[in-house]
């Protein structure tokens, strides 16, 4: 899930007796599966919520960017480093149009990334870890896309218009992905010792901060049910990452790769894994800045937008001595 | 020189360039100066390494050794690579690095549009193909070139700075050796000196629009595409490109 | 901070003679470059064979019915996004 721990604005779930008209409006709309749209009137608690899920949703796609891309000039084939530039490509891509979809709600793109840069919001953990051999890359198709689309597939259906619209988009664009990872995992697994080794080793580094992407426990997670209600989060994070898990296992003992959880195992009367939780205090660690790559992650973030400044106000001046020659041209006939 | 070696030597050098410069260009991938920059570079990029993989493919195919386009690509080293010096030169700041694809993406659209009438109809149905990728690449880098040389007076200095630096690598894409004579008597390729005046045309127009000064002095910089003698930045580009394929010999990918 | 790039409106037609329908939005300095980023933002898996830009703010967009005293007109920016094409819930996969 690229949108963790976004706090919910408001006080919580309104009844129906504490709620205006326009609330009560709004949430019937929303209870009816109607979209909302961007002139509609929505809670300014909605607004505000909406805008910090779909700007974290956002800045976890361009800085997701940076460990997939740590290995385009290192791809071991022509093939493979074409389809992990498009694959990084993509991930622009969606970015792009989450910040378009955050733009409706009346920010603007540079006030989300002076957000980013500055700290003040955050992006997915999981690109807070490092991408060390050629086989995370699968890992990162295969178990990162994989936790994305399970949390992407159902936030299509999400009350506001147009979230849903470029979460529709992001999907269809995302469904090779995971293939890709996968792919990659399978010729890693049946490979050479070495690259065995490094596609188990990729696996044990990934996993838990894969399971970390759902963010805490339900449990733990104020304000959820809000968003639930309205409609801006669809499942709970326990049931995504219990859905993950479910449908990660046999793929990996299809590989032959273990997990690395000794009490991994079906639970025939839940019809579910157990699992073993990952550690929440480094989950915590990670968020506050403390994980492995979040120092280099933000230092190429800022030096990228600093050192483009020059070529974003070239090219915007260039047009405006355009359209002033145009405009002067006009006058003169 | 037997014409197959030549065709072989010729084949290397488009697919070096496209090669070299796709990798290059794919380094921007993630720390573009905006998302739609970020995006159109990839293409750019993705563009040219199809390029490598038909033009290196056949290089390979010629060759007659059973070496396919990724081996080439992944198993030679430095001396035998015949791109020319342009491509290999760091990226600089984006600027440069759009400077550097329009010198070449204006080349290139020259060179593909002869290459399309090619007596090779392998050489012929990969510069169809390409041509139409090109065509765009030069409409945008030369855009690009266009605004940021007419834009700030920063902009504007960096623009003239990056041309300052790389025109003198440009010379070496209009050399003519024994491969091209012989690239040329079997009607496979044109002379590469005779594209000289529609490149001059074509970037003295661009950077007119763009404000800024062609240097006066042609001298050139070259060894890159006869392989005589490569800049210092090929070889540590090639050993990250490498790495996988030379660590692990042998291994599926 | 600079001034920022502004936003437009892409409206794609694709292979099929269908009218140009609304694919999404994104930032350029120019109408010109924003045909060449649409082209190569939505576009990428060949969608499209004719691309409309439009600077957002010279779209009019329609209001959303008067709903009393405590509509706001604050959003003042979301005449940006006035007419994304439909499409039917249960689609998922344009």
């Amino acid at each position: 899930m690229y949108a963790q721990l976004v706090k919910t604005a408001g006080s919580g779930v309104k009844s129906r007796e504490e709620m205006s008209e326009n609330e009560q409006d709004f949430q019937n709309r929303v209870d009816a599966d109607q979209k909302i749209e961007p002139k509609d009137w929505m809670p300014d608690d909605y607004r505000a919520t909406l805008i910090r899920q779909i700007g974290q949703h956002a800045h976890s796609e361009i800085v997701g960017q940076l460990p997939e891309g740590n290995w385009i000039t290192r791809a071991p084939t022509l093939e493979r480093k074409a389809i992990l530039l498009a694959k990084v490509q993509d991930e622009a891509g969606h970015g792009l149009y989450l910040y378009c979809a955050a733009e409706t709600l009346g920010v603007t793109r540079d006030e989300l990334t002076e957000e980013l840069l500055s700290g003040r919001m955050k992006y997915s953990s999981i690109f807070n870890y490092p991408t060390l051999n050629w086989a995370d890359i699968g890992a990162v198709g295969w178990l990162v896309d994989g936790a994305a689309i399970m949390n992407q597939v159902p936030l299509q259906r999400t009350s506001y218009g147009p979230y849903s619209r470029a979460m529709i988009r992001i999907c269809k664009e995302e469904s090779f992905h995971q293939r890709q990872g996968y792919d990659i995992m399978m010729k890693m697994a049946q490979g050479t010792d070495a690259q065995k080794k490094m596609a188990q080793d990729a696996l044990n580094r990934l996993w838990y901060p894969s399971l970390m992407m759902f963010g805490p426990s339900d449990k733990d997670s104020v304000h959820s049910a809000q968003s639930l209600a309205w409609k801006i989060k669809i499942d709970t994070n326990d049931e995504l990452r219990q859905r993950f898990v479910d449908q990660t296992v046999p793929q990996a003992k299809y590989l032959g790769l273990t997990i690395p959880d000794e009490n991994l195992k079906w639970n025939e009367e839940r019809g579910a894994h157990d699992y073993s939780d990952p550690n929440w205090s480094e989950f915590f660690d990670v968020i506050k800045g403390n994980g492995p790559c979040n120092t280099d992650r933000m230092n190429t973030r800022i030096k990228a937008w600093e050192d483009g400044a020059w070529v974003r106000e070239g090219l915007m001046a260039h047009a405006d001595k355009k359209a002033a020659r145009k405009q002067a041209m006009t006058a003169a006939e | 020189m037997q014409d197959q070696d030549a065709l072989f030597q010729f084949l290397l050098r488009m697919g070096d360039n496209t090669l070299v410069l796709g990798h290059r260009v794919s380094e921007w991938c993630g720390v573009s100066p905006v998302l739609e920059e970020d995006i159109a570079l990839a293409n750019t990029a993705l563009d040219m390494i199809g390029q490598t993989q038909f033009w290196l493919g056949l290089a390979g195919e010629v060759e007659g050794k059973g070496r396919t386009a990724d081996d080439l690509a992944f198993l030679r080293d430095v001396w035998d690579f015949r791109n020319v010096l342009l491509v290999e030169l760091p990226n600089g700041d984006f600027g440069q690095t759009l400077m550097r694809q329009f010198l070449f993406d204006a080349w290139a659209s020259i060179m593909l549009g002869h290459l399309m009438t090619s007596t090779d109809k392998r050489v012929a149905d990969i510069a169809e193909k390409a041509s139409k990728e090109v065509a765009y690449h030069v409409e945008r880098s030369a855009g690009t070139v266009v605004g940021l040389g007419d834009g700030t007076p920063e902009s504007h200095a960096k623009m003239q700075a990056a041309l300052d630096l790389l025109y003198p690598y440009v010379g070496e894409l209009f050399e003519s050796d024994d491969v091209d004579a012989a690239m040329v008597s079997a009607g496979i390729a044109p002379d590469p000196a005779s594209l000289r005046d529609a490149y001059d045309a074509l970037i003295e127009r661009v950077l007119t629009e763009a404000t800024l000064t062609v240097p006066a002095s042609k001298f050139t910089h070259k060894g890159g595409r006869t392989g005589y003698m490569h800049t210092e930045h090929l070889g540590h580009m090639l050993t990250q490109m490498q790495w996988l394929q030379r660590a692990y010999p042998g291994a599926t990918w | 901070m600079s001034k920022e790039w502004p936003l437009w409106e892409i409206f794609i037609r694709g292979q099929h003679g269908m009218s140009h329908r609304h694919v999404g939005s994104l930032h350029a300095p120019d109408e010109e470059m924003a045909i060449k980023n649409a082209r190569d933002v939505y576009t990428r898996r060949n969608e499209g064979v004719s691309i409309w830009v439009v600077e957002a703010k010279h779209i009019s967009a329609s209001s959303p019915e008067e709903k009393g005293p405590l509509y706001e007109p604050s959003n003042s920016k979301v005449y940006r996004h006035p007419t994304f094409f439909d499409i039917p819930e249960d689609v998922g996969h344009m």
